[in-house]
């Protein structure tokens, strides 16, 4: 079962060879590293920029200019901030030219906390890129997902933005890519760099198929019938023990991995809203002007007379930085604890 | 080439003189023509030049009654970049594709797409926001041209983030392999954005460098802000040199000049695949746009007059036909006014069109 940094690289190589992708660059993205996470590893097209976010950015779009695809990697989050007016400007491109110029790029950065990044290694982006209009913005919380979105990313004729929830990159996920080898030590043999040297390897493919996840389709990874629970990348996984945890005490939690933050399933958040009367949404980008909020502004408008409790939003505070000592990235972002702790407190609120 | 200069020049000046025996009374004394240096560019190229720079000319100062006259809201553009322009605008390959020259230009850039054909008509749909503007669809400022069937990249208000973008139209030339070169236009002030420096680093990467033409518009100003008080360097040019870029600064009011240097350096780009820069020193002289009150200046050097009046003394051009030709240029962009006066405006429900290919749904009320 691949990990989510292999998916990544699996899906790269699809493209690569399958989708016409022509240029998967950014600091440290070719070899020999083969990106930070290593999800770059054994990309034919992979190359090394310079240390310079708008340079990649800027290059990116240009490249797209002239309607070949590319991928761009900005190697955190915390770094894509110096970028924010050419992201616009690629999220105008089309619209201020009348629809002449789409640029099909991809911009991948990984997102978020969970590893003790400190400061500059922990910040997450989802709130600010779903202001972007013009972008397409996905966060998987799985390697298959993490495939099919990436893959979708790829093909879309417009600026998208590929979240990778940095924690999850060695995680494994309970479903095989299509064509990926069942065994795990068969696949890091095929598509691990070896650690030294490795002017001479070369990865060795598995016959991976083409598999799509489409832009604005959620997916309902617990079912339930009192509370809906809206996350997406880490946080998902967080929200699913909760909902496993709360369920031995009676509670029955719906989780939606929303997957694609813009466009957003909102058919699913609907449905799932007027079954269960109740929202809570769980992300890790700070609080104030959260998408989240977004989400919750909308349950409240159009499902107000439905519900049977307060819409809640579960956010990293809103702070400068996430500290490096424990105390300070748990204080920071959100915890199991105070998901469950939510969850019981709106289930537990009478009209 | 040079003998056929030669050659036209005695025939107009021969022409001109004639022309100023009817019309004056010190004929006897009128001076023969001018021995000026055109660099031995021809007559026919010369007085194309110079057509296309009355023409910018006065379309941009038709784009400034239009703003007077309360039928747009805002006005910048290209009125002393026309020696600089024109020329360029010549000697690009224009065509559609990474076989073909990319453009990234600025807003001062009327006089390169008059000289690759621009209707006037197109330029003042784009002032008076029509909707039959081809460009924005009356979406943006006056002189943000699109024009992809040319290569044309947009022209963003935001000048310097141009210089980063262009070294993705080059890596993508470079891997197609024509001979096609990416040029990217700026003035001074934007170059003290981390982009300008961007471009030169990624455009000179040993082994790996990228064919384009970087250029600067040195007007020595950025809006009200002087250049003297903001730069050490002693050229901007200087900085190219640091990344071993083929650079020069060149006189950029004078097209003879400017068309010698592009076209050397264009060949010199085609045939190694480097990098080259130029920075051209130009005149700004209707200020930095309407918000500055686009009144005319008159301290700086007007590259079309100075050039029309060498064409004079040379005797390349004749009085009378220097004056039909600005009279012709009138009168086609009062004609050019009328038609998009008469046209009809953006709807409102068109906000939400092209923000994703094929106007796919991107207003979330309807997810």
């Amino acid at each position: 079962m691949a990990n989510m940094a292999q998916a990544i690289r699996m899906a790269l190589h699809y493209a690569e060879t399958n989708y016409d992708l022509k240029d998967v660059f950014g600091q440290d993205v070719g070899a020999p590293l083969g990106g930070v996470f290593t999800a770059t590893q054994g990309i034919k097209t992979a190359w090394n920029s310079p240390l310079d976010e708008r340079g990649i950015i800027g290059m990116a779009m240009g490249i797209a200019m002239t309607g070949d695809r590319c991928v761009a990697e900005i190697q955190f989050a915390d770094y894509i901030f110096n970028t924010i007016d050419l992201l616009k400007i690629a999220g105008n491109t089309l619209w201020c030219t009348n629809g002449q110029y789409n640029l099909p790029m991809t911009v991948m950065t990984p997102v978020g906390a969970g590893i003790r990044g400190s400061v500059y290694h922990s910040h997450s982006f989802d709130a600010w890129a779903s202001r972007l209009a013009g972008w397409k913005v996905v966060m998987p919380s799985n390697p298959l997902d993490a495939y099919g979105l990436l893959l979708s990313c790829i093909l879309d004729p417009n600026p998208t933005m590929f979240l990778k929830p940095k924690a999850l990159m060695r995680v494994r996920g309970e479903e095989l890519i299509p064509g990926e080898p069942a065994d795990e030590k068969e696949l890091k043999n095929m598509i691990d760099a070896p650690i030294g040297d490795r002017s001479a390897w070369k990865a060795n493919w598995p016959k991976i198929q083409e598999y799509l996840v489409p832009f604005g389709k959620g997916k309902i990874t617990r079912e339930g019938n009192q509370i809906t629970v809206v996350s997406y990348g880490r946080h998902l996984l967080l929200c699913n023990e909760v909902a496993d945890q709360l369920a031995a005490e009676g509670y029955s939690v719906e989780v939606i991995d929303l997957r694609s933050i813009y466009p957003y399933d909102w058919q699913m958040i609907k449905s799932s809203v007027q079954k269960t009367g109740r929202f809570l949404c769980v992300n890790e980008d700070t609080e104030v002007t959260n998408f989240g909020e977004h989400l919750s502004y909308r349950v409240t408008q159009e499902l107000f007379y439905e519900l049977q409790a307060r819409p809640r939003v579960i956010a990293g505070k809103h702070v400068p930085g996430i500290g490096l000592h424990p105390n300070l990235e748990d204080a920071s972002v959100p915890q199991k604890h105070e998901i469950a702790e939510a969850i019981k407190e709106i289930c537990g609120e009478i009209p | 080439m040079k003998k056929t200069s030669v050659s036209s020049s005695k025939k107009s000046a021969s022409a001109n003189k004639a022309l100023l025996i009817k019309k004056t009374k010190t004929t006897e004394k009128a001076k023969a023509p001018a021995k000026i240096n055109f660099g031995g560019l021809s007559k026919e190229l010369l007085l194309t030049m110079h057509s296309h720079m009355v023409k910018s000319r006065v379309l941009e100062e038709r784009l400034i009654k239009i703003y007077r006259a309360g039928e747009s809201f805002f006005w910048i553009g290209g009125p002393g970049e026309e020696a600089w322009g024109v020329p360029l605008g010549m000697l690009a390959k224009k065509g559609q594709g990474p076989e073909y020259d990319y453009l990234h230009l600025h807003y001062r850039c009327s006089p390169t797409l008059i000289a690759m054909g621009l209707d006037m008509t197109d330029s003042i749909r784009l002032m008076m926001n029509r909707a039959t503007d081809p460009n924005t669809g009356g979406r943006n400022f006056s002189n943000h041209f699109v024009i992809p069937q040319w290569n044309i990249a947009p022209v963003t208000s935001p000048l310097e983030v141009q210089y980063p973008i262009a070294c993705g139209t080059a890596h993508v030339q470079k891997r197609t392999g024509k001979k096609a070169i990416t040029i990217v236009t700026g003035g001074d002030a934007g170059t003290a954005e981390g982009d300008f420096a961007s471009s030169l680093i990624l455009a000179s990467r040993k082994g790996q460098e990228l064919p384009m033409l970087i250029t600067v518009q040195n007007n020595k100003w950025g809006i009200s802000t002087c250049y003297d008080g903001q730069h050490g360097e002693t050229f901007i040019a200087d900085r190219a040199r640091a990344f071993n870029i083929k650079s020069q600064v060149i006189n950029g009011n004078d097209p003879v000049e400017v068309y010698l240097t592009l076209k050397e350096d264009m060949e010199y780009i085609r045939k190694t695949g480097k990098p080259a820069f130029v920075e051209a020193m130009v005149s700004r002289l209707y200020g930095h746009s309407s918000a500055s009150g686009a009144n005319p200046i008159q301290n700086e050097v007007d590259p079309v007059k100075e050039f029309e009046m060498k064409l004079l003394k040379a005797g390349l051009l004749k009085e009378s036909e220097a004056k039909e030709i600005w009279a012709t240029f009138e009168a086609e962009g009062v004609r050019a006014t009328e038609t998009a006066r008469a046209e009809g405006v953006p709807t409102p429900e068109s906000i939400w069109e092209h923000t994703y290919v094929g106007s796919e749904n991107a207003d979330w009320r309807k997810f």
